[in-house]
C-alpha cells in the first residue's frame, strides 16, 4: 500500500515519475480526442487505426537493425507505427466509400488482416538473433519496465499536442459532431476537422503503444468520453471532463503497475479508466442508474385529485401559460402559484 | 417566347438574386435526382419548393449548399460564387438529420450560429449571448435556454433549430420541411418569423410538402418534380395544370379544389 502511495506522489524515483507525468498526459489528450471520435460515432475506427500500428512496429525494427540500430528507438518504432496505422485508416475509408462494404465490415476486416500481419512479422522477429528484440511485444499490452526518459518526453510532448490542438478545434469538432450539414453550410471545411480528427486519434494512439499497448489503446479513447457523458450535458464540458478521467486513469494506473511490478500498465489504466466509468454510470446525477431509479420511483406516487383538477382547470384557463411545461404529473400547483391564483383556478372559469 | 410554366418578367437580374440557380443536376444513390434546374429567387419574399416525396426538392437545397454534389450548374448567392457569400446565408436542415441526444443545451445551439463571428479562439462576450438569446426569444423558446436539446419536443427543437439560424444574422434563409412533424402552435410560430423576416427585406425559401398552406403562406412557388415544372408568383403557378405536371396526374378533383 504505502509503494503504491509512493508511487502515486511520484517518489519512486526519476524514471517512474516520468513514466506517470507521461501517462497522464497521454490519458488527457486521449479523453479529448476520444470525445471527439465518440460524439462523431467513429470511435471504431480508431480501433483498426491501433491494430494496424503493428506491422509498423515490427517493420521500423527490422528497418533500424537492418541500418545497424539496436532497433529500439522509441521514436523510430512510433513512426513505422504512425505509417502503417494511416495505411490502414486509409484502406477503411477506402473500402467504405468504394465498395457496398459497411464501415464497421471495413474496420473489421482492416483490424485483423493488420494485426495478423503484425504478429507474423513479430514472429519471425523472434526467431532473429540480431537486435534487442525482447521487450518488443510489450507494445501489444503495453508496459512501463525499462522505458527511458527519453520515450516518457516523446510520449508526454504528443499528448500535449494534441490537447492543444483540440481545445483550439473545440467548437467547429463540436458543429461538425453535431449537424455536419449545417456546419458545410456555414463554411466549415468538414472533410478537414474530420481529417484532424484523426490525425490526433493517430497521435494519441501512437504516442499510447509503449504505455498502453496496441489492443487497449482504444479504450483509453473511449471510456473516458462515455464515462463524462454521464456528468454533463454540455459538449464543452465533456471535453474537459473526459480529459481529467483518462489523465486520472493514466495516472493511477501507471503507480499501480509502479507498486505491484510484474502487472502490465496498459490493463491497469484501462481497468481504472473502467472503474471511473462504473461509478459514473451508477452515481452520476440526473443521468445515473441510481439517479434514475430514485426518479421513476418517486414519479409513481400521483397527486391528488384536487390538485390534478387544478392542472386541468390551468389549462382549461390559461392554454398559453409557461407553468403548463412543468407539469409532469406529480408535481402540485400549490407549490408554484400564490395562494389567490389558486383560489381562483378552484372557482373554475366565470 | 417563354417555356411553360415561366414567368421571367417578374425575375430581378441575376447580380441582385439573392439566390440564382442555372442548369442544375445533382444525383442521390446514383439516380439522377434533380435535373438541370433553374431557380431564381426574388429578394423580399417567402418562396416554397414544393413536389411529391423523392422529387429531389431536399436534394436541390442540399446540392445548392453544397452538401451533395451537383454534376452540372453553376449557382451565384447575391451575385457571387457561394464560397464568398456564405456569411449571408443560414440553412436549417430537416430536425430529423441530427442525433437529439447529442450533449448540447438549447443556447448552445443557438450559438453555433454566431461560430463565423467568433472563430476559433474568439470570446464568447455578452453582446454574442445576448444575439443568440433574443434569437431563442423570437421563436419562443428562451425558457428552455439551460435545456438540454433532447428534453424538447419536436415542434421546440424545430424553433430551436430556426433559432439558430436567426442568430447568424443572414439576408438569405433556406429551411428544408421546417414544418415537418411540428405542433400547430409552433408551425404558427414559425411562419410569423418567416414572415417578419420577409417583411424586413429578407428572403426565405422553404422545402414545402403541404400542397393545403402554399398560398396561405408563401409568395412564390416552384414546382418541382425531378426537373422544374413552374416557378413564379403563387397565384400564378398553382394551376391545376401545373400541379397535375408535378404530381404526375395524382392528384383528383377534390384534392385540387382543396388548394385553392
Amino acid at each position: 500500500m504505502s509503494a503504491f502511495l509512493d508511487a502515486l506522489l511520484l517518489r519512486t524515483g526519476y524514471n517512474a515519475a516520468l513514466v506517470s507525468v507521461g501517462a497522464m498526459l497521454l490519458g488527457l489528450a486521449a479523453g479529448a480526442a476520444g470525445t471527439f471520435m465518440v460524439l462523431r460515432k467513429r470511435a471504431l475506427v480508431a480501433d483498426a487505426m491501433a491494430h494496424a500500428t503493428l506491422p509498423g512496429v515490427a517493420l521500423a525494427f527490422l528497418a533500424m537493425v537492418g541500418l545497424g540500430g539496436e532497433g529500439r528507438a522509441l521514436w523510430g518504432l512510433m513512426v513505422g507505427a504512425a505509417g502503417t496505422a494511416l495505411l490502414g485508416l486509409l484502406a477503411v475509408d477506402r473500402l467504405t466509400a468504394r465498395t457496398r462494404l459497411p464501415e464497421d465490415a471495413a474496420i473489421g476486416a482492416v483490424l485483423s488482416v493488420t494485426f495478423g500481419a503484425g504478429v507474423v512479422l513479430l514472429t519471425v522477429i523472434q526467431t532473429m538473433s540480431a537486435g534487442q528484440q525482447a521487450g518488443l511485444e510489450g507494445f501489444l499490452l503495453g508496459s512501463t519496465a525499462g522505458m527511458l526518459r527519453a520515450d516518457a518526453l516523446t510520449i508526454a510532448a504528443g499528448g500535449l499536442v494534441a490537447g492543444a490542438v483540440i481545445w483550439v478545434l473545440r467548437r467547429p469538432m463540436t458543429i461538425v459532431a453535431f449537424d455536419e450539414g449545417f456546419a458545410t453550410a456555414t463554411g466549415i471545411d468538414v472533410v478537414r476537422v474530420d481529417r484532424i480528427g484523426m490525425i490526433l486519434v493517430l497521435f494519441v494512439t501512437v504516442a499510447g503503444l509503449r504505455i498502453v499497448g496496441i489492443v487497449l489503446v482504444v479504450a483509453l479513447l473511449i471510456i473516458p468520453a462515455v464515462a463524462a457523458r454521464f456528468w454533463t450535458d454540455r459538449t464543452s464540458v465533456m471535453f474537459w471532463v473526459a480529459a481529467l478521467i483518462g489523465g486520472l486513469s493514466g495516472w493511477l494506473g501507471t503507480a499501480l503497475s509502479a507498486a505491484a511490478p510484474g502487472l502490465p500498465a496498459g490493463p491497469l489504466v484501462v481497468l481504472v479508466a473502467a472503474t471511473i466509468f462504473a461509478l459514473s454510470l451508477f452515481l452520476a446525477p440526473r443521468r445515473g442508474v441510481v439517479a434514475r431509479a430514485v426518479a421513476a420511483r418517486s414519479s409513481s406516487g400521483r397527486l391528488d385529485p384536487s390538485e390534478a383538477a387544478r392542472w386541468i382547470a390551468l389549462r382549461h384557463m390559461e392554454p398559453t401559460s409557461p407553468l403548463i411545461d412543468e407539469d409532469d404529473g406529480r408535481t402540485p400547483l400549490s407549490a408554484l402559484l400564490p395562494p389567490d391564483r389558486l383560489a381562483a383556478l378552484d372557482r373554475g372559469p366565470v | 417566347m417563354n417555356a411553360v410554366g415561366r414567368f421571367p418578367e417578374s425575375l430581378p437580374a441575376l447580380a441582385d438574386s439573392p439566390l440564382a440557380v442555372r442548369g442544375l443536376s445533382a444525383s442521390y444513390g446514383g439516380k439522377p435526382a434533380v435535373i438541370d434546374a433553374d431557380v431564381t429567387i426574388v429578394p423580399g419574399t417567402l418562396s416554397a419548393i414544393v413536389g411529391p416525396n423523392g422529387a429531389g426538392k431536399s436534394t436541390l437545397m442540399k446540392a445548392v449548399l453544397g452538401l451533395v454534389p451537383r454534376q452540372t450548374g453553376d449557382v451565384t448567392v447575391f451575385g457571387q460564387p457561394l464560397t464568398r457569400m456564405r456569411h449571408r446565408l443560414a440553412y436549417v436542415p430537416q430536425r430529423a438529420s441530427v442525433d437529439w441526444d447529442f450533449p448540447v443545451r438549447v443556447l448552445d445551439v443557438a450559438m453555433m450560429g454566431l461560430h463565423r463571428e467568433l472563430g476559433l479562439l474568439g470570446r464568447v462576450r455578452p453582446h454574442h449571448r445576448a444575439r443568440a438569446e433574443a434569437a431563442l426569444d423570437r421563436t419562443g423558446t428562451l425558457d428552455l435556454a439551460r435545456r438540454q436539446i433532447g428534453q424538447l419536443s419536436g415542434g421546440q427543437q424545430q424553433r430551436v433549430f430556426l433559432a439558430r439560424a436567426l442568430a447568424q444574422g443572414a439576408d438569405l434563409f433556406l429551411l428544408d420541411e421546417p414544418f415537418a412533424g411540428v405542433d400547430a402552435a409552433t408551425e404558427a410560430t414559425i411562419m410569423s418569423v418567416l414572415k417578419s423576416l420577409r417583411d424586413e427585406g429578407k428572403s426565405v425559401v422553404c422545402v414545402h410538402h403541404d400542397l393545403s398552406t402554399v398560398a396561405d403562406y408563401f409568395d412564390r412557388l416552384l414546382l418541382l418534380n425531378r426537373r422544374v415544372l413552374a416557378e413564379g408568383p403563387v397565384d400564378l403557378v398553382l394551376t391545376d395544370r401545373n400541379l397535375q405536371a408535378t404530381y404526375g396526374g395524382r392528384l383528383s378533383v377534390a384534392q385540387l379544389a382543396a388548394i385553392r
